[in-house]
């Protein structure tokens, strides 16, 4: 389980104290896929840093399975916005980093990155450089560099939202294939309300100000299954989501 | 491939264009002012084939190529991993980002007299000249690279479980490269306009004291030859840079999406 107790976070803008965070909690069960909406500046991306180690609380504390989080985490995987790539490796590189600075020997992990760059449909642009690639491309080349770490926690900062609509839409299914086929245990944040009921088995949506706030808990159980998109649970859904956001935007 | 090897041809011709230009140019200027002082390219080519055969025209240019090229290599070794670090770390660099502001503008040739005073008339005094200039080059251009990169992309590594010194490793230093090996190559300039400088000075040996030591002896053809092999050694310089920014900045090249 991964536990966010009474969590604070502040940071210095200018001469004023910004409080992200005030005593904020969060619990989050194994094999959930938790999605986080809210307006921008909520402090939803920070969440994820918290997460992932690269930030540490003021007070409070963070545990993943029963340890407290003090630095990236090696079975955590977060794919930032932007995909975070790095626009000197080709795809192959990219996708091997995280295991080279882990050490560990190439061919030990050779056939297990070839697998995954196969599988996420990029053997033909494996020595490209980002540049050359598509948006969707890129995201995969991200997610294909996370998962070949086996992570049991999948952290991800609007991971689509600089995609065109129908390569969103496959890249989602492909999301929601990969949680449920491994049944890992991910955290995303979004601000589409779409994406949020398709891929979240719980959506949490966050108040506009800060201290972030949650206003909303929205269990969304059907998820994942065929065709859900089309259905009217998921339309009602959404709207439910929809009159949240509304309802707690300032001004 | 087949790309890169056409590339390379276009390149090619051009530099053979620019080349047959500049000897047009010279010859129309020679015809001219019909100076003396100025003599046509072939007088200066058979003046440069004949010191190369016959005197030691050859070991001049080795002695300025090795003086500048070790100076270039030592700018680097220094400069580099300290723009790395100023760049990345701000409380090393609110220490010494002031001193870099403060001493970068000053003249360092200025100090010449100083350094043949302590580091006696050989190769050192030059060698420490020059290194002295180029590093600071070097050193600022590095530092601001660094200052570039976006805080994400250090995170991603980060994510990744890069530590500290992996960040210098696959982050900082492959994306300052290009600007490093630009200021590099701009570097280059910079170091035999210092190296002429230092060479006319107290020694009787580099392609300077060539060109002063003919020049005071009144033969133009031989000066030139200096001066030809001057040029040849920054444009060999200068290709050299071009070829490494080539290999090791692929990613710079490639056409985007």
């Amino acid at each position: 389980m991964i536990e966010i107790s009474d969590c604070n976070l502040a940071y210095v803008q200018g001469t004023s104290q910004v409080q992200v965070y005030d005593d904020f909690s969060l619990k989050v069960e194994p094999g959930e896929s938790v999605v986080l909406i809210g307006p921008s500046g909520c402090g939803k991306s920070t969440l994820l840093y918290l997460l992932a180690g690269l930030l540490q609380p003021t007070g409070g504390e963070i545990r993943i399975w029963g340890e407290q989080v003090v630095g990236a985490r090696q079975k955590t995987a977060f794919i930032l916005q932007e995909y975070g790539l790095f626009p000197w490796l080709n795809v192959e590189q990219n996708v091997c980093l995280g295991l080279r600075v882990r050490h560990i020997p190439k061919r030990k992990y050779q056939r297990a990155v070839e697998e995954m760059i196969h599988k996420m449909g990029l053997w033909e642009v494996k020595h490209h450089f980002p540049s050359q690639l598509s948006g969707g491309q890129r995201q995969r080349v991200a997610l294909a560099r996370a998962l070949t770490l086996q992570p049991d926690l999948l952290l991800m900062d609007e991971p689509l939202s600089a995609l065109d609509a129908l390569t969103r839409e496959r890249l989602q299914k492909l999301l929601l294939e990969i949680w449920q086929e491994q049944k890992l245990t991910t955290v995303l944040v979004t601000h589409s309300i779409e994406e949020a009921v398709f891929l979240g088995s719980r959506i949490l949506v966050l108040a506009d100000g800060r201290p972030t706030q949650v206003m909303g808990e929205i269990f969304n159980p059907l998820v994942g299954q065929s065709g859900y998109r089309q259905t009217s649970e998921f339309f009602q859904k959404t709207s439910y989501v929809r009159s949240l956001l509304e309802g707690g935007m300032v001004g | 491939m087949i790309q890169r090897g056409r590339k390379f041809q276009r390149q090619l011709y051009g530099y053979l264009g620019a080349a047959l230009f500049l000897l047009a140019f010279w010859q129309y200027v020679a015809w001219t002012l019909k100076t003396p002082m100025l003599p046509t390219p072939q007088a200066a080519v058979s003046a440069t084939s004949r010191l190369l055969l016959e005197a030691n025209l050859g070991r001049h240019l080795w002695v300025s190529t090795y003086r500048v090229v070790l100076s270039t290599l030592l700018s680097l070794l220094l400069g580099l991993p300290l723009g790395l670090i100023m760049g990345h770390e701000r409380r090393i660099d609110r220490f010494l980002a002031p001193l870099v502001y403060i001493t970068y503008p000053i003249p360092k040739i200025v100090f010449l007299p100083l350094i043949l005073l302590f580091l006696g008339l050989g190769d050192r005094s030059k060698i420490f000249l020059i290194t002295f200039i180029v590093f600071f080059q070097i050193l600022v251009t590095t530092r601001d690279a660094v200052r570039k990169v976006p805080a994400e992309t250090v995170s991603s590594l980060r994510s990744l479980g890069g530590n500290r010194v992996q960040v210098y490793r696959y982050v900082l230093l492959p994306a300052s490269l290009p600007d490093v090996l630009t200021s590099l190559r701009l570097s280059m300039g910079t170091a035999i306009a210092v190296l002429f400088f230092a060479e006319s000075f107290a020694t009787t040996e580099g392609l300077g004291y060539f060109i002063m030591d003919s020049w005071s002896r009144a033969a133009p053809d031989e000066m030139f030859a200096g001066i030809i092999m001057m040029a040849l050694l920054g444009v060999s310089l200068f290709i050299v840079v071009d070829l490494l920014e080539t290999i090791l900045c692929r990613w710079q090249h490639v056409k985007g999406n």
